[in-house]
């Protein structure tokens, strides 16, 4: 379908910038229900025209966190500033944010026109500017024919569009978006990813979103800070989230990833131009380029991403690069990609993604074949933490 | 269709299942309703039962049908006291029920509001009253309104009330406003509560985030929501307030003007059943006509 992208996107980073000024920013906040901690002394800086995911599983106080930036819960500790100016205390209906629910929260007594004007008419605009505006945004999300319908006569694509379009309505400051792709089909959801980031790119907001789906949050990301139990562990953009996770529970949660136990032998030191790290992990021994505080003797993880392992009947002409030998215990055929579970000598699986660059009549390796598995250095990580 | 009915849902069993609220209703609604019509169509008499004609075999009904008039109703037009009984009714009924709606919606919406565990309690405590029996109940209050009562004793304690002076409501209408708003307020209570509970809390999150201070989102959103709890709470009470006739018998006063009074006195009192019959008939077009016009329009809107 031919579609005009507009203008290529730039690079965007101003978090290397050491000049930029966070828009919103979050400072050593603590929530605390009773005795359950569902946000503990978490730091967090925003910038302005970001679009910023908080990624983590369900209970890790990313909901928590977005919703006292909405001002529908007080911190128990900590302060939050918005272009510098603390909101603390300040209600919700005052606040230059506006948030998309994950259950959309329509107001069902009232028409599409009526829920995405809601928020003009508190304003106390004129009546041709909510008018000029409510078109607008029906245009913005495609729903000019349903403006008399009620939210009971749409369906679910469409609620999530109203939805949007209501909270885009009022122009806020930060978008708050929660899960907001949760209740659409996988088809219909891509499609809207790319269609809220050209949204956020057209309007230049600062959305913030929270989902528990990390694909969404790759797709759609200019950071993720992905949570676990109230806490921060990485912040990072997409690309580094992937590449470089700083601890087994981000690459774990991020993508499918392979992790093998192991110990330093020899600790970082230059090989040419590079440091390189290696370990044995349970008689495996591997090298891997990185810089790397541990030290010999320490426990350490390799962890290495399934489409970053070749797999080949032939053994590696070069003896010392990293390979492993193993029984290819499982294929699984995904389209684009298959997935081979090799099973090596002790027992452990390693999982190895080839692209199907040709017919599937043409794979040459198939259950049972003993294989071996090789990987540059700087394929892998070691992770400390 | 013909298909679907042969093969899963026909015999006698489906039968009567359709059957039985139908035959409930003919047993006890429609063939009531229809004596009553057909004694306020005909002629007091001083014999048992007091009025003419009745029908005996299927013989007489040609005379049967020629003595019937009416009579009775043009009767009610004429007479002032009839009409200004149904008006007085009305409008007891009336401010009554806004009464309801004022203290019954608070009580619905703190319900509906307190954390989850403590709902069956309260839904709990407000069916509690039906646990004694009503005519207990309304006596309760002759003896807390009437002068010597626990009121007056309780507001010459507190030093509110000199010792020779006496609370002098009972036997008025506040008596009977007292007493109708304690006895109805859970049949206002419940259907509010019910409209409100089932309201998802996040819309009023919505309205707020949207710039809407939590009052006016009461008024935006909560309010309008709730308006099918308010039109059952409404119609359940306002429709037998209407006729209600223990409460104003036993608080009202002499002048307390109700239907319901009037009924009884005609049937009972003045032993005339054709006019009473009438009043009731009346009572039943007065009530039901309105309220279906409304419901008709209600359903075209919904």
């Amino acid at each position: 379908m031919a579609k005009s992208l507009g203008p290529v996107k730039r690079k965007f980073e101003p978090w290397n910038d050491p000049n930029a000024q966070p828009f919103i920013r979050f400072e050593n906040i603590t929530k605390k229900y009773g005795d359950f901690t569902a946000v503990s002394n978490l730091s967090l800086d925003i910038y302005e025209r970001e679009f910023f995911s908080l990624l983590g599983p369900s209970g890790c106080g990313k909901t928590t966190l977005m919703r006292m930036l909405a001002g529908f819960e007080d911190p128990t500790k900590g302060r939050i500033l918005l272009q510098g100016n603390d909101i603390s205390g300040v209600p919700p209906y005052r606040r230059p944010t506006n948030m998309m629910f994950q259950s959309y929260a329509l107001f069902p007594h009232m028409t599409v026109e009526k829920n995405i004007a809601f928020g003009l008419e508190q304003d106390r605009l004129s009546k041709g500017e909510i008018e000029a505006r409510v078109q607008e945004m029906l245009k913005l999300v495609k729903l000019e024919e349903f403006a008399k319908r009620k939210p009971g006569q749409l369906s679910g694509g469409q609620r999530q569009r109203v939805a949007l379009a209501r909270s885009l309505a009022k122009r806020p400051k930060v978008l708050l978006l929660d899960e907001p792709l949760g209740a659409l089909d996988r088809k219909l959801r891509e499609e809207t990813q790319f269609e809220l980031m050209d949204i956020q790119h057209t309007l230049g907001l600062t959305f913030l979103i929270v989902t528990h789906d990390q694909e969404e949050a790759m797709t759609v990301s200019d950071r993720i800070a992905v949570m676990d139990k109230g806490v921060i562990v990485q912040v990072d953009t997409p690309a580094e989230i992937y590449e470089a996770p700083n601890s087994r529970y981000v690459a774990d949660f991020i993508g499918d990833i392979n992790i093998m136990e192991g110990t330093v032998v020899s600790p970082a030191v230059d090989q040419g131009s590079q440091a390189v790290v290696t370990l044995d992990c349970n008689g495996l021994a591997v090298a891997v380029e990185q810089e790397c505080a541990a030290i010999p003797g320490d426990r350490v993880a390799f962890a290495i991403r399934p489409e970053k392992v070749r797999i080949s009947p032939d053994q590696p002409a070069d003896a010392s690069a990293n390979a492993a030998q193993g029984e290819v215990w499982d294929i699984g055929y995904l389209g684009d990609f298959s997935i081979f579970l090799v099973s090596l000598s002790d027992g452990r699986i390693v999982r190895a993604a080839q692209a199907n660059v040709s017919r599937l009549v043409d794979r040459p390796i198939t259950f049972g074949d003993m294989v071996w598995l090789t990987w540059p250095k700087d394929a892998g990580l070691v992770l400390t933490r | 269709m013909a298909e679907i009915s042969t093969t899963s849902n026909s015999g006698p069993a489906r039968w009567l299942v359709v059957a039985v609220p139908y035959i409930w209703l003919l047993l006890f609604f429609a063939a009531p309703f229809l004596i009553i019509l057909k004694i306020s169509l005909s002629d007091t008499a001083i014999a048992m039962p007091p009025y003419t004609p009745v029908l005996d075999g299927l013989g007489s009904v040609g005379d049967f049908v020629s003595q019937l008039d009416l009579e009775n109703y043009l009767f009610l037009a004429e007479d002032p006291l009839y009409i200004q009984s149904y008006l007085s009714s009305l409008q007891m009924a009336f401010i009554s029920t806004l009464l309801l709606l004022l203290i019954g919606y608070p009580m619905a919406l703190a319900m509906a509001r307190a954390p989850s565990r403590w709902r069956p309690t309260l839904v709990m405590l407000v069916i509690l009253p039906f646990w004694t029996s009503f005519l207990i109940r309304v006596y309760a209050w002759i003896g807390i309104l009437k002068p010597e009562g626990l009121l007056t004793v309780f507001l010459q304690t507190i030093g509110l009330m000199g010792p020779d002076e006496q609370v002098q409501i009972y036997r008025t209408d506040i008596a009977v406003f007292i007493g109708i708003v304690y006895s109805y307020l859970p049949f206002m209570v419940l259907p509010l509560y019910s409209a409100l509970e089932k309201m998802d809390a996040t819309l009023l999150e919505a309205a707020n985030d949207l710039g809407c201070p939590p009052m006016k989102a009461f008024w935006k959103i909560t309010f309008p929501l709730s308006t099918p709890g308010v039109i059952a709470g409404s119609l359940i009470c306002f429709i037998p307030i209407t006729g209600e006739f223990v409460i104003p018998d036993l608080l009202g006063g002499p002048d307390t003007l109700m239907i319901g009074k009037t009924l009884w006195t005609e049937f009972f009192g003045n032993r005339d059943w054709p006019l009473a019959s009438a009043v009731a008939v009346l009572l039943l077009l007065v009530l039901v006509v309105p309220i279906m016009i409304f419901q008709n329009q209600q359903q075209k809107a919904g």
